[in-house]
């Protein structure tokens, strides 16, 4: 995903000359050097100063310009936090504050590298647009809607490798929309970001056990939040699963219920989210992701559960 | 470097800035509190750079920019604003209050006003940002922050001391309103080890210079002087509630509101000077 992005960036800024990316000291950042060779004005690192980073991609957009701000999830959003909140949503700035590895990503690295709370934290402030991709392909077309927005967008990713999962969506991507990238009838999961790839194995498991199709939804765009668009959702499935790597406060799962609860839904509704704790394992993704109460397994036991079992 | 204008007038700057203090005090008249204090130690800081130093279109339009990055000397800029025009009188007369615009930090978007501020240790920042922008596209445009003594303790700023340099961000001009007072108490004795701020910043790689930051002369030459082979910072020692003796150097005029003998003192005081 970050290459993706690295890629696409580069075709942005050869697009618009006011596109820049600041940097802080990350390796993934050395995916760049195209960037960085070819426009090396527009390519600053101010090493490890967090708040440097956001203020001058605040002065550069006072000036007109596009900037990105790149660097690892939790130093992208927490550690500068209230730049972000006084000089990017408060002054409504088009700044794209890019969070590499968000999520438990970076498995070994402890709490200090992972953002499972970042998408509450972005989506609470005024102004700020919060949008996480669930592939390289969606990331593409997210890149190009943050270039859109008139305000802050926090652009939550992943790291490397993560698979396809888009490549024959019935819903092409749109800003603010949820988004079809698998067709069902009988449920249908809602999510977020990379881990909808564990929503696409427990899909296929269910399919194979049951039968009928299960359907998933990439609700890319937290916020703002197609409350219509999950209405319809609603109103179409019975059962409906919300898929979530990140902590259960504040969050989509939440949201889901309470545009259920205003719709006056019948829809039985799961949540599976992660535990709001700081868990002390370093293994891989899928270990942590475990150790949450997230797999397969879980996540197919949410689908199969009845309506008396979830309500 | 592009040149500053040659032309300022010092004597009609003294006036003014008596003036802009008689103005302030009237509209504190009807508040409870507002900065009195530090709105007065960066007057002539402020008037300086707006009559003095920024460069204005034949349009009206400041071709430089400015931010006051010590948001809560926002009376000082106001004052400033007003004087030039940018600013009308209702909009001063209605500071603070329901239907008017301006509080107490300067708001990005109203006129004169380029960045909103109030929350310390952000001016420099954006202001490098907007001198990068001016570096890369070669725009001929100088950026001036104002910031206080008391904001040099965010740790923002040194990032930015230890960037702009690196960046060559050579037309960024930053002030500190170097008062030594702040909400608490002296800054000298709350962080002895503050000093001196001057060589502190030159290690960093910008050039300083140390003047009377009620000096408009000093201050006017200081910069229109500066080499423009680095950011350029200038420590200007300055009293806090300038201008009026009983306020000089108060901690407890940072934010309050003259009763009306002390109105009418500070007046008396400040018309004197005339």
């Amino acid at each position: 995903m970050r290459d993706t992005f690295s890629r696409v960036l580069y075709e942005v800024a050869k697009a618009i000359p006011k596109v820049f990316i600041v940097v802080a000291d990350i390796s993934p950042a050395a995916s760049m050097a195209p960037f960085r060779a070819d426009f090396p004005d527009r390519f600053v690192n101010v090493g490890v100063s967090e708040q440097s980073m956001i203020s001058l991609c605040s002065g550069l957009a006072m000036r007109g310009c596009r900037p990105f701000a790149y660097t690892i999830a939790p130093f992208t959003i927490y550690r500068p936090f209230e730049h972000i909140r006084v000089e990017l949503c408060y002054q409504k700035l088009p700044v794209v504050l890019v969070g590499v590895g968000a999520g438990l990503t970076y498995s070994t690295l402890g709490g200090t590298h992972n953002a499972c709370e970042d998408v509450a934290v972005m989506s609470s402030l005024p102004n700020m647009s919060v949008i996480a991709p669930c592939d390289p392909i969606e990331m593409e077309a997210a890149v190009w809607a943050c270039m859109a927005n008139d305000g802050p967008t926090y652009l939550r990713l992943g790291k490397a490798g993560e698979p396809i999962l888009t490549t024959n969506a019935p819903d092409s991507f749109a800003f603010g929309k949820v988004r079809c990238i698998k067709n069902g009838s009988d449920l249908c999961i809602l999510g977020y970001g990379p881990i909808l790839s564990l929503a696409k194995e427990a899909a296929g498991r269910y399919e194979a056990e049951h039968g009928g199709a299960v359907a998933i939804y990439s609700v890319h765009t937290l916020k703002p939040l197609d409350t219509v668009g999950i209405g319809k959702v609603l109103s179409r499935f019975k059962r409906v699963v919300v898929l979530e790597e990140h902590s259960a406060i504040h969050t989509l799962g939440g949201q889901v219920k309470q545009v259920a609860w205003d719709a006056r839904s019948n829809s039985s509704i799961a949540t599976l989210s992660l535990k709001d704790e700081f868990i002390p394992l370093y293994g891989s993704k899928d270990d942590l992701l475990r150790a949450h109460g997230i797999t397969v397994d879980t996540l197919l036991a949410r689908m199969n559960l009845g309506p008396e079992n979830i309500r | 470097m592009n040149a500053i204008p040659s032309r300022f007038d010092v004597t009609d700057s003294l006036a003014r800035c008596r003036r802009m203090r008689r103005r302030i005090l009237d509209l504190a008249r009807n508040l409870t509190a507002l900065h009195i204090g530090g709105a007065f130690s960066c007057m002539e800081m402020v008037d300086t750079i707006y009559h003095g130093l920024m460069r204005r279109s034949p349009d009206g339009l400041f071709q430089d920019s400015f931010i006051l990055s010590k948001g809560h000397g926002a009376m000082a800029q106001y004052a400033v604003l007003e004087a030039l025009g940018i600013l009308k009188p209702e909009d001063l007369d209605t500071y603070c209050t329901l239907g008017g615009r301006l509080g107490t930090h300067p708001d990005r978007g109203l006129p004169g006003i380029e960045a909103s501020t109030g929350s310390l240790g952000h001016g420099l920042g954006m202001g490098g940002g907007m001198a990068l922008h001016d570096k890369v596209f070669n725009e001929d445009r100088t950026t001036y922050v104002v910031m206080s003594d008391g904001e040099l303790q965010e740790g923002s700023v040194w990032e930015i001391f230890l960037q702009a340099p690196a960046l060559g961000l050579n037309r960024l001009v930053a002030f500190v309103d170097y008062n030594n007072l702040q909400s608490l108490g002296f800054t000298s004795d709350t962080h002895p080890n503050f000093y001196p701020i001057k060589e502190k910043v030159a290690a960093f790689g910008w050039e300083v210079v140390e003047a009377d930051g009620h000096d408009q002369a000093a201050i006017f030459d200081a910069v229109s002087s500066r080499t423009g082979r680095a950011p350029f910072f200038l420590v200007g020692k300055t009293i806090k509630g300038k201008g009026v003796s009983y306020m000089e150097n108060q901690g407890m005029w940072h934010y309050r509101s003259p009763n009306d003998a002390e109105y009418q003192q500070a007046i008396r005081e400040l018309t004197e000077q005339d």
